[in-house]
């Protein structure tokens, strides 16, 4: 029983890690990208895009369909659309230097709108009695876990039981975590968003810096949007499904200090306080809400507390949300 | 002959109309320390910022190690070995002493333990106390400045240029920064350090070069010379200018600050047991070198520095009573008729807004006297309108906002408005900064016209030729303390730029 809620939590989870180590990446440039929802929720429609149209392909018949090319082809498509809309921030925010909330809050609008756009369009084609599509197939393929993880009891649910989707996100976070901390590039990474004017001063490109780190952020993000789509609801797509993932991943970011390696057991924690409703008996509709609340509540008193030990360390990047232009003084 | 390690031949650099430098020719030597002595504004940093490829020259040739070098960025500078201490230190605050000093550097493989093994020998070799591990948030700022030393030298620079190293230091760690300069310079470095602290070039330095409003003077060795020839060389002689000086209306104390000290945000002391009085119906202009603690005092006589200890008391002409000011809040101390029209470094800084109108600007100081809950604009675009006519302000109306006014424009708004609430107490710091000649007569017979009617005015200037010709009494401000007060009818230039120069109470040499 313990070990099916840790899972389902990891499950629930891990949307949120993928989003909020892409938006560390990115904040640690000093930029805050609010447009992670969207970018998000595009990441998932390209997935079911590309999902989609090799389906088609296939004359929708799991027998003509390649397990490789069957996670490759949404994958890449996931990534490419997320780093699309990264680049749509970064030109904005990095070149034209636009206000940061602003952009990002509009790329949400934007983003959930394009998602809802090719969401109805898809739904249309398949003459579709229901309001979503359906890719089970394609599902199938990102579902495969360990076949021996059932034979370990409550070791194997926990650790071994997980889509590949899962331990990527894991593995990406700590990769994140190792080059923030242990090479050049996160260090050239993060001075540039502690202090431009510093960075550029030692001879760092500092519009290559941002602009990498917010599409590379974005790619990471989108991810979260496909493991959304393809794993936890198997495949099936329904416009705004999505809900609030995006914000909370934001959430986490502050929750987990900038630290990737936090934001691992953060997104954990939040998965199960996401969850932990349906474990209790009963709660009606309303108080139900009340429990959707703590992922929040946590992330406002994690401020409240780190706020007040005021360590440095513990701060978002200096610069974080405000522009660079070498010739201002 | 030791070899020259940058030679500078006839640099011009001229930004819009002002000629931040001319025709200036230096010689910087290997194994040597060449002080760069000059007032504000005498064009030290900016010469000093193209060597090291902030700024390009217009004209004139840089020469290094003997061959014609073209100085376009900072990597530029770098690659010829040259490495700046800017006043301001470019460190990141989160980041280690060890981390700060590789950044930017490609070194091959990233290896912060074998990089802290150079630096740390580095240390040793100059005499460095510097804990690499330390955050530089946590450090004292003569810590950072050693960072930022070794910073360069990590980078292979042997050719220093130190932008006003010891502004922000005490006397202990100046000695040790002294120490290690020396040191660097027996091992064959070039150092430049900019300073107009007199008593630290004829210590420290081996030969002075002098420029003074652009242009440069002189070069001098400094075991033959001394602290008047150098002053005159700095000052040089007296321009008339002829702006007209009443002589003072039945002068009586209006303001007097009584040994007040205060400390800024880190803690440094930067004013340090001042005291003056001054008189209605007169000015008082105040010179010192830049950031001696001119703006310190007038913000706590207007109430928005915190005064550790003193007090300023104010002789109210109404009640004739005196106020102590400083138990008083800012809004408190205006409506007792003290004006601060202070016009800081960054001119829209702390008087006007920028993106709002003149009208706008007016409204600032009078929207808390409106009666009912909306604003009154009939009064403030009045004044707005009164002001662009009389004080000539070029503005295509009074709707447009100030930023787009130049900055002389800007100025004349912000006096403006400060002289309309009829004052008893004006201070104006650096209100010709940056203007032409005909707005800074302008703003000069404006604060004429406010002695006459028997404001007590405080005038900060820079331009020492402006203050002995406008001000009744000139006091005289160096690291925070009053070294001086003259007669600004009989004073001369060289008086006071020995007092400005002087830091260490009665004794100049220390």
């Amino acid at each position: 029983m313990i070990a099916a809620i840790i899972r389902r939590a990891i499950l629930l989870g891990i949307p949120l890690l993928y989003g909020s180590t892409g938006e560390i990446v990115t904040e640690k440039s000093g930029h805050l990208n609010l447009g992670i929802p969207g970018i998000m929720y595009v990441g998932g429609i390209s997935g079911v895009i590309g999902a989609f149209l090799y389906e088609q392909a296939c004359g929708n018949n799991v027998e003509n369909m390649n397990a490789v090319l069957a996670i490759l082809i949404p994958f890449l498509c996931s990534v490419v659309g997320s780093m699309l809309m990264g680049l749509i921030y970064s030109f904005l925010t990095v070149t034209l230097r636009a206000n940061q909330n602003v952009t990002g809050l509009a790329l949400t609008t934007f983003g959930i709108g394009i998602g809802n756009f090719f969401g109805g369009s898809l739904i249309k084609l398949t003459n579709s009695e229901m309001p979503s599509i359906v890719l089970t197939k394609t599902s199938g393929f990102y579902s495969v876990t360990l076949p021996f993880a059932d034979d370990l009891g409550w070791f194997g649910e926990i650790f071994l039981s997980h889509e590949f989707l899962t331990y990527l996100a894991v593995i990406v976070a700590l990769v994140v975590s190792f080059v923030l901390n242990r090479t050049r590039v996160g260090l050239n990474l993060r001075a540039v968003g502690e202090n431009p004017a510093t960075a550029d001063a030692a001879g760092i490109n500092v519009t290559k810096y941002k602009y990498l780190a917010t599409c590379i952020g974005s790619a990471i993000a989108g991810l979260g949007g496909l493991q959304y789509v393809m794993v936890y609801t198997d495949g099936v797509w329904s416009n705004d499904a999505f809900g609030d993932r995006g914000w909370l991943a934001i959430a986490l970011v502050i929750f987990a200090l900038w630290k990737p390696t936090m934001a691992i057991f953060g997104s954990f924690l939040f998965g199960a306080l996401c969850n932990i409703h349906n474990y209790i008996d009963g709660l009606g509709v309303a108080t139900q809400e009340l429990f959707k609340m703590l992922p929040y509540v946590v992330t406002v008193s994690v401020l409240v507390i780190t706020s007040m030990r005021k360590k440095r360390e513990h701060q978002p990047p200096e610069s974080l949300g405000l522009p660079y232009f070498r010739e201002e003084r | 002959m030791p070899t020259a390690a940058i030679e500078l031949k006839n640099i011009t650099k001229t930004f819009g109309s002002v000629v931040a430098n001319k025709d200036v020719c230096l010689t910087v030597n290997r194994g040597e320390i060449l002080s760069i002595l000059g007032e504000n504004g005498s064009g030290k940093t900016t010469l000093m910022n193209m060597i090291s490829g902030i700024y390009f020259p217009d004209e004139g040739q840089i020469f290094i190690n003997g061959e014609e070098a073209t100085i376009a960025s900072p990597k530029d500078a770098f690659d010829y070995k040259i490495g700046m201490i800017h006043q301001h230190f470019k460190l990141v605050d989160v980041f280690t002493a060890a981390e700060n000093i590789v950044l930017g550097i490609n070194d091959g493989k990233y290896n912060l333990k074998r990089s802290t093994g150079e630096i740390r020998k580095i240390c040793e070799k100059y005499g460095f106390e510097l804990d690499l591990s330390k955050k530089v948030y946590t450090m004292s700022v003569s810590e950072k400045q050693t960072v930022e030393i070794v910073k360069v030298l990590y980078r292979g620079a042997d050719i220093l240029i130190l932008d006003e190293p010891t502004a922000v230091l005490t006397p202990q760690e100046t000695q040790k920064l002294f120490a290690v300069l020396r040191r660097m310079r027996d091992t064959g470095k070039a150092i430049i350090i900019i300073t107009h602290k007199l008593h630290e070039v004829l210590s420290l330095s081996d030969r002075v070069a002098v420029l003074r409003k652009g242009e440069y003077v002189g070069t001098v060795e400094t075991a033959t010379t001394n602290e008047s020839e150098l002053t005159e060389m700095m000052v040089g002689h007296k321009v008339a200018l002829n702006i007209e000086r009443a002589e003072p209306v039945d002068p009586k104390p209006r303001l007097e600050v009584h040994h007040i000290n205060c400390s800024n945000r880190e803690g440094v002391k930067m004013l340090d047991d001042v005291s003056f009085t001054a008189n209605a119906g007169e000015i008082l202009g105040i010179a010192g070198i830049a950031g001696s603690g001119q703006r310190e005092l007038l913000e706590a006589i207007a109430g928005l520095q915190k005064v550790d200890s003193g007090a300023v008391l104010y002789s109210n002409p109404k009640t004739g009573k005196m106020d102590n000011l400083t138990t008083k809040t800012p809004l408190q101390i205006r409506e007792l008729g003290v004006r601060l029209s202070f016009v800081p470094e960054d001119r829209l800084g702390m008087g006007l807004v920028g993106n709002m109108d003149i009208v706008d600007n007016m409204m600032l100081r009078s929207y808390r006297k409106g009666k009912s809950m909306f604003l009154e604009r009939k009064g403030p675009k009045d004044l707005a309108e009164h002001i662009i006519e009389e004080l000539e302000v070029v503005t295509p109306s009074a709707a447009t906002p100030v930023r787009r006014l130049s900055g002389g424009n800007v100025q004349k708004v912000l006096v403006g408005r400060e002289i309309a609430a009829s004052p008893t107490v004006l201070m104006a710091a650096y209100p010709v900064r940056g203007l032409d000649i005909n707005s800074s007569y302008t703003i000069y017979n404006l604060l004429n016209e406010q002695k006459a009617c028997g404001v007590a005015v405080i005038f900060v200037g820079e331009d020492l030729d402006v203050l002995l010709e406008l001000c009744d009494r000139i006091m005289v401000i160096g690291s925070g303390r009053i070294t001086g007060v003259v007669d600004g009818r009989t004073a001369t230039k060289e008086q006071i730029g020995l007092l400005m120069t002087k830091t260490d109470g009665g004794e100049p040499n220390a």
